[in-house]
């Protein structure tokens, strides 16, 4: 533990931003690592070392660059199936990120399984983006959305499923691996093996999950998988969706354009194989080859380290909030079925006024409904003020978070 | 720049603790609801309208201590006066009044929202009552782009 514990204080010097100073000279104290996480140089350096060296586009000429772009890029699709442990890379397709992936099972396998009146069933604590493409895909097809509900200790309640399950009418269930707002880590195995009896397929967004536990797909046994680069040291704008190969090879494309065809004729065209099917046009290289460094450099961590990392820092700071007279802390207190994510609430002031004012000393949390208004609903609350970590936080970082709250207190006359 | 903490005035918290002209107003001649999707706060601003006069308003829904406290000063600075008078009143005037000339760009939605709501009641009750389309149609404009 003490080699670990000093790796994660080391770590800080790879990470410029963390150097900086914000309003008037304050530490930068960053919580808001669910939204997105900040880039080591390790990452930063191989996406201006592609544009500075070898930029070029991929997948079709001959010359060097292109064969070192190419061969970066691929690179990149054998590191992410070795990270999330997929045995066949042809099941892994680049993306825009979380969103765009589950847009494009919404679009490329909903559009032709869903009929009128199937149900796909999501859950109470999901992020508008596992919500919204589905709602658009019912509307469209008269079919019905349903929901797994949430209880008060923000675990999802797994009779509702059964309920579903038993019209025959589900075609597919879809829920976050960890929920965005409360942390809560969903289980997943008793879903899917729900879902498996019943023939039902199973979409896990994984866009909170994957940057701060081991997964592993194979062991899931899910039949969509998708996360995104940015919030894992990786650049934005480029994310991963994993199908499993027998689903995949069913499916329509998603864009029309370059690089997804094998043969284009005036009014027939053939398609390209997996999974440059699903990859029209000229892809993000840059940020391709800048995430496969942030799954490098997660690897070289340890997801092992990286969890209990974020278990140790979330108990700390769970264990520091409470002490807060006026805190709520929303979510299991049950430390091993919760991320590093703390949603709270402080008295009667509002979350924005909570952010602005903590702000001033350095601190960046997010406040807001976090794209999960129907979550936001079932808490009954507008909105929540969120801290949520990283690799690179550490107890002064919390320590700094619950100082910066009697200022709050201070001027709301708390 | 107003950044942090020194816009949380006395003024603000006790209109975030104790709005003025705040809940639900029966008998209502106009009503309209919005919402800020960046941070959920939402407004609804309720008239009672005699004579081309407001002589009752009031806001009720969920918001921040800025957006709770505009929306007081809004309603005080609004009732009793004339519809032509409620048009004119700008931005400036609510947040001069609390000292919020200099609020950064995230935080004017906020302070702005309700005025934005009173803009879109008035609209909405003018198309109603009055023939002379081109200016809702100018009012509508001038709604929407408060911000």
């Amino acid at each position: 533990m003490q080699s670990t514990q000093s790796t994660f204080e080391n770590l800080r010097k790879d990470f410029p931003i963390l150097k900086r100073t914000v309003r008037d000279n304050k530490r930068l104290v960053y919580l808001d690592n669910a939204s997105t996480t900040q880039k080591p140089n390790q990452v930063i350096d191989s996406i201006t070392d592609y544009y500075r060296n070898y930029n070029s586009n991929i997948h079709r000429a001959v010359y060097a660059l292109a064969e070192e772009a190419t061969e970066a890029y691929e690179a990149t699709r054998d590191k992410i199936a070795t990270f999330i442990n997929v045995k066949d890379r042809q099941e892994i397709i680049f993306v825009r990120g979380t969103t765009e992936a589950i847009n494009l099972v919404a679009y490329a396998w909903g559009r032709s399984n869903i009929k009128e009146g199937d149900i796909i069933v999501t859950t109470e604590y999901e992020h508008h983006s596992n919500i919204v493409p589905w709602q658009l895909l019912t509307q469209e097809k008269g079919a019905k959305l349903e929901y797994i509900g949430m209880g008060d200790n923000g675990e999802l309640i797994l009779d509702d499923l059964d309920k579903y399950l038993a019209t025959g009418k589900v075609k597919l269930v879809t829920f976050s691996l960890m929920s965005n707002v409360l942390g809560t880590i969903t289980d997943a195995d008793k879903i899917i093996e729900k879902c498996e009896a019943a023939g039902v397929l199973t979409l896990i967004d994984a866009a909170q999950a994957v940057p701060h536990m081991k997964v592993d797909i194979e062991k899931l046994g899910c039949d969509f998988f998708a996360f995104s680069g940015h919030k894992m040291l990786g650049p934005t704008g480029i994310g991963v969706l994993w199908v499993r190969k027998s689903v995949l090879e069913t499916m329509n494309p998603f864009h029309g354009g370059g690089d997804m065809i094998r043969e284009v004729h005036k009014y027939e065209t053939t398609w390209n194989d997996l999974p440059y099917k699903f990859e029209a046009g000229t892809p993000n290289i840059a940020d391709v080859v800048g995430f496969g460094s942030a799954i490098d450099y997660l690897t070289k961590i340890g997801m092992d380290n990286v969890r209990e990392h974020e278990v140790e820092l979330t108990k700390y700071a769970i264990e520091k909030l409470s002490e807060v007279k006026g805190i709520h802390i929303y979510g299991t207190k049950d430390i091993t079925k919760r991320g590093g994510v703390i949603s709270f609430n402080f008295a009667d002031v509002h979350p924005h006024d909570v952010a602005q004012i903590i702000d001033g000393e350095g601190i960046a949390v997010r406040s807001g409904h976090h794209c999960a208004q129907v979550l936001m609903e079932r808490l009954d609350v507008a909105a929540t003020s969120r801290a949520s970590f990283y690799i690179y936080n550490t107890k002064e970082d919390v320590d700094a978070l619950v100082n910066s709250l009697n200022k709050v207190a201070k001027v709301f006359k708390l | 720049m107003s950044g942090n903490a020194d816009i949380y005035h006395e003024m603000i918290v006790d209109y975030s603790r104790n709005p003025t002209n705040y809940g639900k107003l029966e008998g209502h001649d106009v009503i309209f609801h919005d919402s800020n999707p960046l941070c959920g706060d939402s407004i609804d601003i309720a008239m009672k309208i005699d004579d081309n006069k407001v002589t009752d308003i009031k806001f009720d829904g969920k918001g921040c201590a800025i957006c709770m406290a505009c929306s007081s000063v809004l309603t005080e600075i609004t009732k009793g006066k004339s519809l032509d008078e409620v048009r004119k009143i700008e931005k400036n005037d609510i947040l001069g009044e609390l000292g919020l000339e200099h609020l950064q760009a995230v935080r004017i939605k906020c302070a702005l929202l309700s005025l934005k709501v009173l803009k879109s009641a008035l609209y909405i009750y003018l198309a109603k009552h009055l023939d002379d389309s081109e200016d809702t149609d100018k009012l509508k404009e001038d709604a929407a782009n408060l911000y």
